[in-house]
């Protein structure tokens, strides 16, 4: 009978479905079913004591995860894992980044998702959203958010500026994240193999923007997000963040510094740097994050690409429904905390 | 048939290789010292292809097909780093010079190195043919073989009868390598750069020796072999991966202590281990294999994760060798499990 009473791995809970998982739970049970499907926990709870039960249910599923976690270091530390030619570690963003991502994204930041649906449930899709709170943290709560909250378990391929593919160590775990290069042929790639890419245009004029313009949307760089979309066939679904305007609210930037040390901007908000590393704490903001309906782009024929009015068009459109969704957002919100 | 560089393991072994192919029914093997290897039937002519003498081997001899191998990294015993520049550049410029006075030469084939495109954080993450390098590469091989990719673009153009294919390997590896990065994976430790993770693409001697034959043949039916083409095996290891697989383990250090170290080992003569080495060892490069696939018709037999476990296996265990790191966690997994009943299965992937 114990066969009947795991309970499911905390990282599982959300996305049942999701591909590849099946196949890892049976290889580490080591014994078939040892997962069964819910309804049948219920048919055992009604024949058997519960007290017994639970008490029961709780060490296997203890023993079951120690299993798990241990065929998890086994692999990791003998090298028998795959990444893609991105250098993305399905694996790691999922067993680990993920779970060390989740705790900011639901306790600190109580992320609502919104629009979900509007994601594609399979074949490539560019999500395009605003920019903005000094560090690129809306980036990675979008990517918790798809991850968490897509019924296909989609996981979001972010494009980053080339700052982060110069810095140690971030480098690292963002390929590891599955993020690349922000660049034609990257996107077009990933695209290409069907996967879901998350771009943010306004790039370092967003992020790095200072606390009073926050909500302005700023130019939407060339629009090239738009003749890469094109040329793959794949909608774009606008994305409007709130809540990342206030995280760090930047009232200064020390200008002469950031060009010594090569960053973009150097931010001075009232914490930071003045508290010192207490100052790079994140004010606990309440978010949303809402996807819009999807624009498709599988209607022009292939040279429109090329075409810099309908360019210019798509992108204002896009640009346009993620300031509307933005500011629709801020009426209904009640306070930036809460 | 005319082969450059047989005095190599490489070009030895497709010197024997190639001889047993029907279409070939002359190969003249030509390197400036003598092979320390048997190259069977084939015919040994010691000349320096820096030297106007490969013109009248060439106009001697009638070949009709060339293959240029002797474009490498490192001197064949111990040369200088010049010589090997020399050798690359001079002797590339030499050969293309005597294939245009020969109307005999038909097709010439040229290894190159994706090298070529260098490493930089700023590239796109998977170069294809077609990818202009983000930073030039500024010396060592990978600014020879970008050279001697000039002057064979130069050369197709003069002698447009002549079909030039140029394969740009990613880096060869297999049981009896004698590259750069081979003896760098056979350091007990492995110093690494602190904070970066490259990606790295390998592929097999095997599959080298098969795809310089097919390019040096007729095409066959559906498929061009002249042009240019990236050859890598599939898929991408992490240095991460590959030092674990191989049970080494490794030193982080900080990039500007590599780039010191690493010029003072140059200096002292021990290794090649040259900048654009650490350059790959810090930013990593992916190719795009397709055109291999689609254009040329060449699939490789090993991926790049079965080229590194054959080049493994040639190499002694390391001070962390994976099985034992495997059975110290199965270990503790027996001793979770209680009555060791249930010990996860290995390799679920």
């Amino acid at each position: 009978m114990a066969d009947a009473k795991v309970i499911p791995f905390d990282d599982d809970r959300s996305r049942g479905g999701a591909g590849q998982r099946p196949q890892r739970r049976r290889s580490t049970g080591g014994r078939p079913g040892a997962v069964q499907p819910l309804p049948t926990r219920g048919d055992a709870h009604d024949e058997k004591p519960p007290a017994e039960d639970r008490a029961r249910e709780a060490a296997d599923a203890l023993e079951q995860r120690v299993a798990r976690g241990l065929a998890f270091l086994r692999r990791r530390l003998t090298g028998e894992y795959e990444v893609d030619d991105f250098g993305y570690d399905e694996e790691l963003t999922d067993q680990v980044l993920m779970s060390l991502l989740r705790p900011v994204y639901e306790k600190y930041f109580r992320v609502e998702v919104k629009g979900i649906e509007n994601i594609p449930a399979e074949g490539g899709a560019l999500i395009v959203a605003n920019h903005s709170g000094t560090l690129p943290l809306d980036g990675l709560m979008m990517q918790v958010a798809v991850h968490d909250r897509h019924p296909a378990g989609r996981h979001l391929r972010l494009l980053a500026a080339d700052l982060v593919f110069v810095l140690p160590v971030v480098n690292e775990l963002a390929r590891k994240l599955g993020h690349t290069l922000a660049c034609a042929e990257d996107a077009e790639r990933l695209l290409g193999q069907g996967e879901l890419v998350g771009v943010m245009p306004e790039g370092f004029k967003g992020i790095g923007k200072p606390f009073g313009e926050r909500y302005k949307l700023q130019r939407f760089g060339r629009g090239g997000f738009v003749s890469t979309a094109l040329r793959q066939g794949v909608p774009i679904v606008p994305c409007s963040i709130v809540g990342a305007e206030e995280i760090y609210p930047m009232i200064g930037n020390a200008k002469t510094l950031a060009r010594l040390l090569g960053f973009p901007y150097f931010p001075l908000t009232p914490t930071f740097p003045w508290l010192g590393p207490l100052g790079a704490i994140p004010l606990p903001t309440k978010w949303t994050i809402q996807f819009g309906e999807p624009i498709p782009t599988d209607g022009y024929p292939p040279e429109a690409a090329e075409d810099p009015m309908l360019m210019f068009n798509l992108t204002d459109q896009v640009r346009e429904q993620i300031q509307h969704t933005l500011y629709k957002l801020l009426v209904q919100r009640r306070s930036v905390f809460f | 048939m005319l082969v450059t560089g047989a005095a190599r393991q490489l070009g030895g072994r497709f010197v024997r290789r190639v001889q047993r192919d029907p279409e070939v029914d002359r190969v003249i093997a030509l390197d400036a010292v003598p092979p320390a290897h048997d190259l069977g039937g084939a015919e040994f002519i010691q000349a320096d292809i820096r030297q106007p003498t490969v013109a009248r081997v060439l106009a001697e001899t009638g070949a009709d097909t060339v293959v240029h191998m002797d474009v490498t990294g490192t001197a064949l015993g111990g040369g200088s780093r010049a010589t090997v520049k020399e050798t690359n550049v001079i002797g590339t410029m030499q050969l293309l010079g005597a294939c245009q006075k020969s109307p005999a030469v038909k097709r010439l084939v040229v290894k190159s190195s994706t090298n070529v495109y260098g490493s930089a954080p700023r590239d796109p993450a998977v170069f294809t043919e077609t990818t202009p390098a983000k930073s030039l590469p500024s010396g060592g091989f990978a600014k020879d073989a970008v050279e001697v990719e000039g002057y064979v673009r130069g050369f197709a153009r003069r002698r447009p009868d002549v079909a030039v294919c140029v394969l740009r390997f990613a880096n060869i590896l297999g049981p009896t390598p004698d590259t750069p990065l081979a003896s760098y994976f056979a350091l007990p430790v492995l110093p690494t750069v602190l904070g970066y993770d490259p990606r790295l693409q390998f592929v097999h001697e095997d599959d080298v020796i098969e795809v310089l034959r097919i390019a040096s043949h007729e095409p066959r039916r559906g498929t061009l072999n002249s042009g240019t083409f990236n050859i890598a095996g599939d898929g991408v290891l992490l240095l991460s991966q590959v030092s674990r697989r191989l049970g080494r383990p490794t030193v982080p250090l900080l990039l500007p202590a590599v780039t010191w170290a690493g010029s003072l080992v140059r200096t002292l003569g021990m290794t090649d281990f040259s900048p654009e080495q650490i350059r790959l060892l810090t930013h990593g490069r992916v190719v795009d294999t397709g055109q291999m696939r689609d254009t040329l018709g060449f699939v490789p037999t090993y991926t790049t994760a079965e080229t590194f476990a054959d080049f493994a296996r040639g190499q002694g265990p390391g001070l962390l060798p994976p099985e034992t790191l495997a059975e110290a966690v199965d270990r503790v997994a027996v001793l979770t499990a209680g009555s060791g009943a249930r010990v996860p299965q290995p390799g679920a992937n």
